[in-house]
């Protein structure tokens, strides 16, 4: 049995791809990517820490793209943000499968990571399209719409495009408070931002610099949200399967009063 | 704006317009130009949901609820005693763009009580969004309500600032509307549909020598009915919505529950169930005739008027016609890949797409994601287990339904407890 290779990472795309570099470049047979300071208690595994390299990155996905379709590359993306421990490696395999492979017979649906990569991409994409629906901007004195959200997995770089074109003429700002940095707009082009402070601080912060009419705007909505609910037709369990509860939180309509 | 006097409007105005089922905000692409506010990729969102389960993704309010008609079924008609509002143009464009900016919505579906007469009513629906699109520089979503009876003048001008319009029939029935709508004419229903159906079709033709042809209700029509208001089959129903499809290209029809609002003796009594299981049962008929290639006359004919509500349509129809199954999942056609219960259309694809690199068994297909516990008894796979017992219809349904948990469990509770 060949003795495990742990490959750890800065936990970047980039630094993943720089892994799958290194995996081909020495011909590691059984390799495991990690992130850095996530240590897997293998006694036998060497253990290699494989440095960012851009053009290395570059290299790996300019030959993944030729082999794939779009949706496959973003696809492999999505499920890099998923961020769910182990997944670097079954994007490894499927990296490994593709360049093996001939590509244009389709997709094969019955080789398991195949599968598991459709279907941690379509989890993704669900939270990615839940933060598009969920998230509440409240416009603060600076006139900035301010959004604070905890997304499932790291979904912000995806939903950059759709509120740039979507809300081209305001300023805003998405603020991720479990991964601690946010995406800002400030009518030219979205950057990250990062603050130091602790939830609490932040979410006051917020709210003790309402513009005048905030409040009201946010009173006019809870009461739509209340009128337009058909009493008769109550069912609780659509209603969360809909709108989990963890959302809630972060949601003007659904926070307690 | 008085803050308090608007929270009252909207109130009033909201829980008026709530019947409206349709919160469709897809379909009406719309991309935004010199930084205006919105962009629509034609993809709907819903920002939130109600606690009967139903998606937010519009405004859905009315422009007043003043009525001159009084139709049985409708909460606002002029006989009944209710307090009244009118929202003005521009409140209802500060709403829009204000819910907009703070991603609350997709958009407006603005829709109205109808005063005076029918065209000074529309116009004034059209004022909202002719406003919307030209000073506010809004691509959200617009849903207008074409009001019956209106001018094709008027819905002309409407589909070019609307994305979507809808006239509701409400009762699937002539017959029907006479009893419960005596005022209203089925014609003026049909002119305003018609008048969109025709446009649409030119501004596609037009569209193909002239390109900056203006834009006519990218998002197409809908209409809505109420079901279980009069006595209509499934099959009446299911004809008339087919015949709205066809005849006037209609993108969506929506079935709505008849929720009891107010005792009529022409109605069900104030306090009987929405129903809500019937409704979804049509729904998914609706689904199996739009996508799976099936025609009304497999699923309701003059023998089986009813959907049954205890089992799908589909599998409903399979256990009709058991003689066309078991088939092989590694070599059936598209077609006949759809029409077994429990796989949908996602899980067709990816069984075609997957059947080219191996034969597929049973622990492919449940990886797959289709709902074994119907389709075993209806396919053969590459494997030795399957279900070779001939069953009769009747008793292969009772081993279906003691193997499923239905959300709608709580209906049969009663019924089930007599055969088992």
């Amino acid at each position: 049995m060949n003795p495990t290779t742990n490959l750890q990472y800065d936990g970047s795309f980039d630094g993943f791809l720089s892994c799958v570099f290194a995996v081909y470049e020495q011909k590691i047979s059984a390799p495991v990517i990690q992130k850095e300071f996530q240590n897997t208690a293998d006694f036998f595994a060497t253990t290699e820490t494989i440095f960012t390299n851009e053009q290395r990155a570059k290299r790996v996905w300019k030959a993944f793209c030729k082999k794939t379709t779009s949706k496959e590359q973003k696809d492999v993306f999505k499920v890099f943000l998923s961020e769910i421990k182990g997944v670097e490696n079954t994007i490894l395999r499927y990296i490994q499968y593709t360049f093996k492979n001939d590509s244009s017979k389709g997709i094969d649906f019955g080789n398991k990571d195949i599968l598991k990569i459709s279907q941690v991409a379509r989890m993704v994409d669900r939270e990615k399209h839940r933060m598009e629906a969920f998230v509440r901007f409240q416009l603060t004195t600076d006139q900035i719409y301010v959004s604070t959200v905890e997304p499932d997995f790291n979904v912000l770089p995806l939903i950059i495009n759709h509120f740039k074109d979507r809300y081209a003429d305001q300023k805003w700002l998405i603020f991720d408070m479990k991964r601690k940095y946010g995406i800002f707009y400030d009518l030219i082009s979205v950057d990250t931002v990062t603050f130091e402070h602790k939830e609490e601080h932040i979410l006051k912060k917020i709210s003790d610099n309402y513009d005048d009419k905030e409040s009201e705007f946010q009173q006019l909505w809870d009461t739509y949200y209340k009128n337009v609910n058909i009493k008769s037709r109550k069912n609780t369990k659509l209603h969360l399967q809909h709108l989990p509860k963890r959302y809630w939180k972060y949601l003007t309509e659904k926070k307690p009063q | 704006m008085s803050f308090d006097r608007i929270k009252e409007k909207l109130s009033i105005l909201a829980d008026a317009a709530k019947y409206d089922v349709s919160c469709a905000s897809s379909g009406g692409k719309r991309a935004n130009t010199n930084k205006g506010l919105g962009n629509n990729t034609g993809m709907g969102i819903c920002h939130s949901y109600t606690e009967d389960g139903r998606c937010v993704s519009l405004l859905k309010i009315l422009m007043t609820n003043h009525c001159i008609y009084d139709c049985a079924y409708c909460v606002t008609r002029r006989s009944n005693d209710i307090k009244r509002a009118a929202f003005k143009i521009q409140e209802v464009v500060d709403l829009t763009i204000n819910f907009y900016r703070r991603n609350y919505i997709e958009g407006l579906f603005l829709s109205s009580g109808i005063f005076k007469n029918a065209d000074y009513t529309m116009e004034r629906l059209i004022r909202v969004a002719k406003k919307l699109r030209l000073e506010e520089n809004f691509n959200g979503y617009i849903h207008l309500k074409s009001i019956p009876g209106t001018s094709d003048e008027l819905m002309r001008e409407a589909g070019l600032y609307a994305d979507r319009l809808s006239v509701n029939i409400e009762i699937p029935t002539i017959s029907g509307l006479k009893l419960l709508a005596p005022e209203k004419k089925h014609e003026d229903f049909i002119k305003p549909m018609n008048k969109v159906s025709t446009e649409i079709t030119k501004y596609q033709s037009e569209r193909k020598i002239i390109r900056s042809t203006p834009r006519y209700a990218p998002a197409g029509q809908s209409t809505q009915m109420i079901i279980g208001a009069t006595g209509e089959s499934d099959w009446d129903i299911i004809r008339s919505a087919t015949y709205y499809y066809k005849k006037f290209n209609m993108r969506r029809v929506y079935y709505s529950g008849y929720v009891p609002v107010l005792s009529d003796a022409r109605l069900p009594s104030l306090g009987s169930q929405v129903p809500m299981l019937r409704e979804n049962r049509l729904y998914q008929t609706d689904w199996l005739l739009r996508f799976y290639g099936f025609s009304v006359q497999e699923i309701v004919n003059s023998q089986h008027q009813n959907l049954d509500l205890d089992i799908d349509p589909k599998l409903s129809w399979a256990l009709r016609n058991l003689e066309h199954f078991p088939i092989d999942i590694n070599t059936a056609d598209k077609r006949m890949l759809a029409r077994v219960p429990g796989i949908g259309m996602t899980s067709v694809s990816k069984i075609i797409q997957a059947r080219k690199f191996r034969r597929l068994n049973w622990s492919h297909l449940k990886a797959i994601g289709i709902a074994l516990n119907r389709t075993q008894y209806f396919i053969v796979c590459d494997s030795k287990d399957f279900y070779t017992k001939e069953y009769s219809p009747e008793t292969l349904k009772q081993k279906i339904l003691k193997n499923s948990s239905t959300k709608y469990k709580k209906y049969f509770d009663g019924q089930l407890s007599l055969f088992s």
